[in-house]
């Protein structure tokens, strides 16, 4: 029960796009067609399910202060949380590698429809944003994981939806200067004040 | 290019943020307040510069195809240097920026600087453009987080500005503006602002 009450509030209530900002670089740059949006997206969600245990699970055994006890007593006291950043985008940098070659080797389709967006996400701030989340708020590796996927597919809804605006917006009459980016900003406003009224909500 | 040319075409121009569309995450995280979109600004600042100037000096030892892990690196040993210090000497204002000093690292605006810039030129021009690039940057920050937190809470710099006597007649702080939408909505009007005035239209 407590981890569905944290997808949804990670999907809808704080959604990690619309309340946080992060991913936005990407947002905005591959929101202008539903079905490319579809597949950064799905490519978003898959990379955050690997990405967030994996993250855990090297900060838990190795950089946590005291985590070293495993090897060796006198390594208790050893604090490399500091190296937290540069770990993290590292591992992002070679998940999102190897996740590349496998689906290349398991499927032509899905490496077709994923492939020229996973070397994209590596500097995707969504992606590093959950991990240092997950540090910031002590997740468990359960909650982690659920944390990741529904950030994810958070993302995945707010990008969607833009996408699908922008292609009906190319036929509106919309002042010069507030073509591109400004009235994207705009319109992305109005979506998260949509968003802000499913906050309050508990399972 | 001269370097003043280099250093100051980034900062209205060419800006970062609303012309090249680049580095929106933190622009719009952090500027609830004006205090912490200062540091923010400055942070981005030495850290474009300090990796622009490293990856000047070493560009021709660089191998071309591990040339981003190279640039990554140099961006992430910056972004601990900062968030080390500002851990140790402004430790309020860094709880406030919480995960958005690491996200600097994947600020496209430094990366874009590194591959865009700094690889083909020498380190003097590269320093410049590092902080014309940051100061155009800070300054949108700055601007979006004195709007926010006039209109949000009446306060700048956490001062009370908005007199007594107006809440009296009735004057209300607009709540909205320190929640997520207000940020949308002013960058967009800062943009929209902007490009009215330089005449660089975006066709979609």
């Amino acid at each position: 029960m407590e981890l569905i009450n944290l997808a949804v509030k990670a999907i809808f209530v704080e959604n990690i796009l619309l309340a946080y900002f992060l991913g936005m670089c990407s947002y905005l740059a591959v929101s202008k067609k539903v079905s490319t949006a579809f597949g950064l997206g799905l490519a978003v969600i898959f990379v955050l399910a690997i990405t967030t245990p994996v993250n855990w699970l090297v900060h838990t055994y190795i950089l946590q202060k005291g985590a070293l006890a495993w090897l060796h007593p006198a390594y208790a006291r050893v604090d490399l949380s500091f190296l937290n950043f540069i770990v993290f985008i590292a591992v992002i940098a070679s998940m999102v590698q190897i996740v590349e070659m496998v689906v290349e080797k398991i499927s032509a389709k899905l490496y077709h429809a994923l492939g020229i967006f996973l070397p994209l996400i590596t500097v995707n701030c969504a992606i590093l944003g959950v991990s240092l989340f997950m540090v910031e708020r002590d997740y468990t590796i359960a909650e982690s994981t659920i944390f990741g996927i529904a950030s994810g597919a958070g993302w995945f809804l707010a990008i969607i939806s833009m996408a699908a605006i922008r292609e009906k917006l190319r036929y509106a009459n919309v002042p010069k200067g507030l073509r591109g980016l400004g009235i994207t900003m705009l319109i992305t406003g109005l979506i998260a004040m949509a968003f802000m009224s499913f906050s309050g909500i508990n399972i | 290019m001269s370097n003043k040319k280099t250093f100051l075409e980034p900062i209205i121009k060419n800006n970062p943020i609303t012309i090249q569309v680049l580095g929106i995450c933190s622009a719009l995280a952090v500027t609830s307040q004006l205090k912490p979109s200062i540091v923010m600004g400055i942070s981005v600042t030495v850290i474009i510069a300090a990796s622009n100037v490293i990856v000047s000096l070493i560009r021709k030892w660089i191998p071309k195809n591990v040339r981003i892990i190279v640039e990554m690196t140099v961006i992430a040993t910056m972004v601990i240097l900062v968030d080390q210090f500002l851990r140790a000497f402004m430790y309020e204002v860094s709880k406030q920026l919480s995960i958005f000093v690491g996200l600097i690292i994947t600020n496209c605006i430094v990366l874009g600087r590194l591959e865009g810039f700094a690889l083909q030129n020498k380190p003097a021009p590269s320093l410049f453009d590092g902080l014309g690039n940051g100061l155009g940057y800070g300054l949108i920050l700055i601007a979006i987080g004195a709007f926010r937190e006039l209109l949000g809470a009446g306060k700048l710099m956490g001062v009370q500005v908005i007199p007594q006597w107006m809440y009296n007649m009735g004057y209300e702080n607009n709540g909205l503006m320190v929640l997520a939408p207000g940020a949308f909505f002013l960058l967009g009007l800062i943009v929209w602002l902007q490009r009215t005035i330089t005449k660089e239209y975006e066709e979609e």
